[in-house]
C-alpha cells in the first residue's frame, strides 16, 4: 500500500468513528499533532501544580490544607498519566523533559500567574479546573484510545477540584467586607486568563483544521469558551460576584452570554515567556528535577544489586 | 540531562472486585517490581478503585496491530457453528 492509499484508510476510519490504537498505521502529522499536544498537557499539570504548592503550607485550615493536597497530587497523577500516553510516539520522558526546560515544549500559559491570596485557590479550582474540565470533556472522545482514556480519567476526578474551588469562592462571598473584596478582586485577575485557556480564535488557530479532521478535537476552540463563559457568568452571579467585563451582556436570541475581545497581545507574550511568572516556574522544575537525579540513581543501584528477586512481594 | 535516569515502563492491571478481571489501566515508571506496585497503587487506585495489582513490564508484552487483524483472526471468520443460534432445534423444544 502507497502512503496515500494508507492515509485515505486512515481516515476512513476515522470518518466511522473507530479508534486508533498505538500500534496502529498513523500519519506522520496526527503523531505530531498528538505528541505535541499531549506532551504540553502533560507539563501543564506537574506546572500546574506549583501554583497551588506555593499555598500548601498556608492553607487556612487542616480540612483546607488536605483538599489542597489531595488535588495537588491527581495532578501529579494527571502529569504521569499524560506522559505515559505521548510515550507512545516513540519520544522517552528524558527527553519530554528536556523539551520542556529547553522552552521548545508549551504548558498552559495560565499557569504563568501568581497565585497572591488564598482566594486563588478557589479561582483556580472553579475557574482553570472548570475551563480544563470543559476543555477535556470534549477530548474524552479524542480518536486516540490512549488520550481519550486518560480524559475520561481525569475528568472522573477533576469533578472535586472545580467543586472544592467554588466552595472556597461562595464561602468567602458569605464572609466580612475584606473576604468579599479578596474574592472579587482573584476573579478579575483570573477571568481573562481562564478565557485565554481556550485558546486562539477559531479563524486564527493554526492546528484546529487538521485537528477536527482527525478527530482529535470534536469542538472548536470558541465554541468550548462559549460554554464556559455561559456555565461561569451564572455561577458568579448567583454568589454575588461581578464578572469584570463592561460589556458582558446576555444575548437572548443565541441565549448565550457576551464579553469584550480578549486581549491577544497579551496572550502570545505569556506564550513567547513573558509573563510574570515564566522563568519562576520552569527554573523551580529544573531546581527540583536535578535534585532528585541522586534518588533516582540509588533507585536503579538498588535494583540492579538484587536483580534475582522473588516475585511475590510483600509490602 | 542525556544520563537522566527516568526507569523502565512498567503495565498496570487492576482488579477492582473479588472475582473479576484484572483490567488495563495505563502505565508507569518504576526502579523495580516494588516500586512499581506502590507507584501503581498511588497512581490508580487514590478513590478506592481496586483491591489487587499486577503490573508488567511494558516490553514483555507482545501485542497485534490493526493492520494485521484482517489476516490474524481469519481463522474465526467461518466457524459460525461455535455458536449456539447455528443449530436448529425441533419446534417446541424447551430449555434448550
Amino acid at each position: 500500500m502507497t502512503e496515500e492509499e494508507k492515509e485515505k484508510q486512515f481516515q476512513q476510519r476515522i470518518d466511522a468513528g473507530e479508534k486508533i490504537e498505538p500500534r496502529d498505521w498513523m500519519p506522520e502529522a496526527y503523531k505530531q499533532t498528538l505528541f505535541r499536544q499531549i506532551s504540553q498537557h502533560a507539563h501543564s499539570e506537574i506546572i500546574g501544580m506549583q501554583p497551588e504548592g506555593n499555598w500548601l503550607l498556608r492553607a487556612p485550615s487542616l480540612r483546607a490544607k488536605k483538599i489542597l493536597l489531595a488535588k495537588i497530587q491527581d495532578e501529579a497523577g494527571h502529569g504521569l498519566y499524560l506522559y505515559s500516553a505521548a510515550e507512545t510516539f516513540g519520544i522517552d520522558r528524558t527527553e519530554m523533559i528536556a523539551m520542556l526546560h529547553s522552552g521548545k515544549a508549551k504548558y498552559s500559559s495560565i499557569f504563568n500567574y501568581p497565585t497572591l491570596t488564598w482566594a486563588d485557590m478557589g479561582a483556580i479550582g472553579w475557574l482553570v479546573d472548570g475551563a480544563a474540565i470543559v476543555n477535556q470533556t470534549m477530548l474524552a472522545k479524542c480518536s486516540y484510545v490512549l488520550y481519550s482514556r486518560a480524559m475520561i480519567r481525569i475528568c472522573k476526578e477533576e469533578g472535586f477540584h472545580q467543586r472544592q474551588g467554588y466552595e472556597i469562592i461562595a464561602k468567602m462571598m458569605n464572609g466580612t467586607t475584606a473576604q468579599r473584596n479578596m474574592a472579587q478582586d482573584s476573579l478579575n485577575r483570573w477571568w481573562e486568563p481562564s478565557l485565554m485557556m481556550f485558546g486562539p480564535h477559531d479563524s486564527e488557530s493554526t492546528h484546529s483544521k487538521d485537528s477536527m479532521k482527525w478527530k482529535i478535537k470534536v469542538e472548536s476552540n470558541d465554541t468550548l469558551r462559549q460554554r464556559f463563559i455561559d456555565r461561569t457568568v451564572e455561577q458568579a452571579h448567583h454568589i454575588g460576584l461581578t464578572i469584570p467585563d463592561k460589556n458582558l451582556k446576555y444575548n437572548k436570541t443565541t441565549m448565550h452570554w457576551e464579553t469584550s475581545e480578549i486581549n491577544w497581545d497579551e496572550f502570545w507574550s505569556v506564550v513567547k515567556g513573558n509573563g510574570p511568572c515564566n522563568y519562576q516556574r520552569i527554573s523551580h522544575h529544573i531546581h527540583y528535577h536535578n535534585e532528585g537525579k541522586w534518588v533516582r540513581d540509588c533507585a536503579t543501584a538498588f535494583e540492579k544489586s538484587r536483580e534475582k528477586e522473588n516475585s511475590s512481594i510483600s509490602i | 540531562m542525556k544520563n537522566d535516569n527516568q526507569f523502565p515502563q512498567w503495565e498496570v492491571f487492576i482488579q477492582t472486585k473479588n472475582g473479576g478481571p484484572f483490567e488495563h489501566q495505563g502505565s508507569l515508571h518504576a526502579a523495580d517490581k516494588k516500586m512499581a506496585l506502590q507507584n501503581a497503587r498511588d497512581l490508580y487506585t487514590r478513590r478506592n478503585e481496586g483491591r489487587s495489582i499486577w503490573v508488567v513490564p511494558t516490553e514483555c508484552i507482545a501485542a497485534t496491530t490493526a493492520d494485521d487483524a484482517a489476516d490474524f483472526f481469519d481463522p474465526a471468520n467461518d466457524k459460525i457453528y461455535r455458536t449456539p443460534n447455528f443449530y436448529k432445534m425441533p419446534q417446541g423444544t424447551k430449555n434448550l
